[in-house]
């Protein structure tokens, strides 16, 4: 019987490999060599494309992105603890409203919540109307590096608060209690104990945010207008309209090896903190 | 003192979320074209919205790729799920980290590595390969949903069940698929939300012949602001919004059948 059933996995092992395997060895394969795409025989090894990778202008936009994600990233969080606080200190009854309510803009397709915000910013949008109204000057930040700031936050904040939110909700209510009966007053028990054991939630949260993040080329294009050409542009660009499928594939391996290094940074955060964890009992 | 500074802070932090599907919503219904000023009520963007062949045809294969891909990956993933759970140790670990891929990777990458395989092969780009992408990304959802619920499974049943005469497929009908069907159908309903709410990976693999909504929405986008997209906007909002209310309402009964 069991291995009977085994054989049913073979039929999607074939496919992954046809569609997962391959598709990555190609972007491989491609980012190794230079020559017409379309005449695989005239393709020869060559290291062309990564050193065009390193041209300034490339290096740029891959520091911009990185630090733009990486912003991104820390206001979502500074923003989205407190959020996730609250919520797991909000009475039962409430909770899972508010949580509701938090959730409900998340079912709003991406782009479409990426359009909101460009019809608001936009020169002649609802903000700058309103501005002017009352006197102030008007806010020129779309398109630029601001706005596309502002879309990563928007689309990606619940990304940041979710999990977070999980780990403080399963926190033993019994040890805060302990440690306010042990004369710790809230700022420590905060300190000592809800922070620490809410790193684990904090660290998927910088993930799950920095990854889209850092990939995107949606927001960049709707709210950056091109003005702040993010890596996700760029390989966009070079697949669809520059047709260098070379450089296009060193470009997406290199934002594999940000992602990969990031996520092994990150993991490796959270193993520490639980090092640390384990030695202070 | 503290609880006033934390309403207020929720206060902020919601109008920041809603404020600009609220501005969306209302400016759908807005006769004047611009965006900063109220015209006056009109639903001619609706009315716009229902003459366009373009929105139609995107409407038709956003619904057709999702309800196929669907139906597609659920029947494959859950198969495969059904393998990889009696595989040893390491082939599992080994299928398991490739089947996890798509869901690391950023789509992306995903995206023009499908692309790059569909023209290597000489496939044009089209509807076909749209489906064959939303497939490969949906099918690793719907083994890491059913794949939890097959452990949690008690094996014996399966063969107390053939002890008793059932053949295996008559115990894999009658026991094994209702006992993992919550992983089924939370798969199923991964995959179908995926597919709809893809763009990335349909920018790069559907070509120019098909079109699904999140790309035409881009492309417009992309041209400018236009009441139109608000109009589209605000059906697609209300049609996820009931959907889901529904979906909850009903785990919501189920729970309480359980209890």
């Amino acid at each position: 019987m069991k291995k009977n059933l085994r054989v049913l996995s073979y039929p999607y092992t074939v496919w992954m490999a046809i569609f997962i395997v391959v598709p990555l060895f190609l972007i491989l394969f491609y980012s190794l060599t230079k020559g017409d795409i379309h005449n695989i025989s005239s393709l020869e090894f060559s290291l062309e494309s990564y050193k065009k990778v390193l041209e300034p202008l490339y290096l740029k936009v891959i520091r911009d992105s990185f630090l733009l994600a990486l912003v991104s990233t820390m206001i979502c969080l500074v923003l989205g603890y407190p959020v996730a606080l609250i919520i797991a200190n909000t009475d039962h009854k409430y909770r899972n409203l508010l949580l509701m309510l938090f959730l409900v803009p998340m079912w709003m397709n991406f782009l479409l919540r990426t359009y909101a915000w460009m019809s608001l910013l936009s020169p002649n949008g609802l903000i700058n109307r309103f501005l002017t109204m009352i006197g102030l000057p008007r806010l020129e930040i779309m398109p630029g590096k601001v706005a596309v700031l502002l879309g990563m936050v928007y689309n990606f904040l619940p990304f940041m608060v979710l999990p977070i939110y999980t780990v403080l909700s399963k926190i033993d209510k019994h040890v805060l209690e302990a440690s306010s009966d042990l004369g710790g007053n809230r700022l420590v028990t905060f300190m000592k104990i809800i922070l620490p054991l809410s790193i684990p939630g904090v660290v998927s949260g910088i993930t799950m945010v920095f990854l889209p993040a850092v990939s995107t080329f949606v927001i960049s294009g709707l709210l950056g207008g091109g003005k702040t050409p993010l890596i996700g542009d760029l390989i966009e660009q070079q697949f669809l309209f520059s047709r260098n499928w070379h450089f296009g594939s060193s470009l997406s391996i290199i934002l594999m090896v940000m992602i990969l290094i990031s996520m092994a940074v990150m993991s490796r955060i959270d193993k520490n903190n639980q090092d640390e964890g384990g030695k202070a009992k | 003192m503290s609880r006033a500074i934390k309403r207020i802070y929720m206060g902020i932090i919601f109008l920041f979320l809603y404020a600009p599907i609220i501005v969306l919503i209302v400016f759908s219904f807005n006769k004047s074209k611009s965006r900063g000023q109220w015209g006056g009520f009109t639903l001619s963007w609706y009315a716009e919205l229902f003459k366009s062949r373009q929105i139609r045809e995107a409407l038709y294969y956003t619904l057709l790729v999702a309800v196929l891909s669907t139906l597609i990956s659920t029947v494959v993933g859950t198969i495969a799920a059904l393998g990889i759970n009696n595989m040893g140790k390491f082939s599992r670990t080994v299928i398991l980290n490739m089947n996890n891929l798509p869901v690391l990777n950023p789509d992306i990458v995903t995206g023009v590595a499908l692309m790059t395989l569909f023209i290597s092969v000489k496939l044009e780009l089209g509807f076909l390969t749209m489906l064959i992408a939303h497939i490969v990304f949906s099918i690793p959802y719907v083994i890491l949903a059913v794949l939890p619920k097959l452990r949690q499974m008690n094996k014996h049943i399966a063969e107390a069940a053939m002890d008793l005469g059932a053949t295996p497929s008559y115990a894999l009908r009658k026991v094994i698929i209702p006992e993992i069907s919550p992983g089924i159908i939370s798969g199923a309903l991964m995959a179908f939300t995926l597919s709809i709410d893809d763009f990335v990976i349909s920018f790069f693999t559907a070509g120019t012949s098909a079109t699904n909504l999140s790309i035409l929405v881009y492309s417009m986008a992309k041209r400018g602001v236009k009441p139109t997209i608000n109009a589209l906007s605000t059906l697609m909002f209300l049609t996820v919004l009931i959907l889901m209310l529904i979906i909850n309402k009903k785990s919501d009964k189920g729970e309480e059948i359980l209890l």
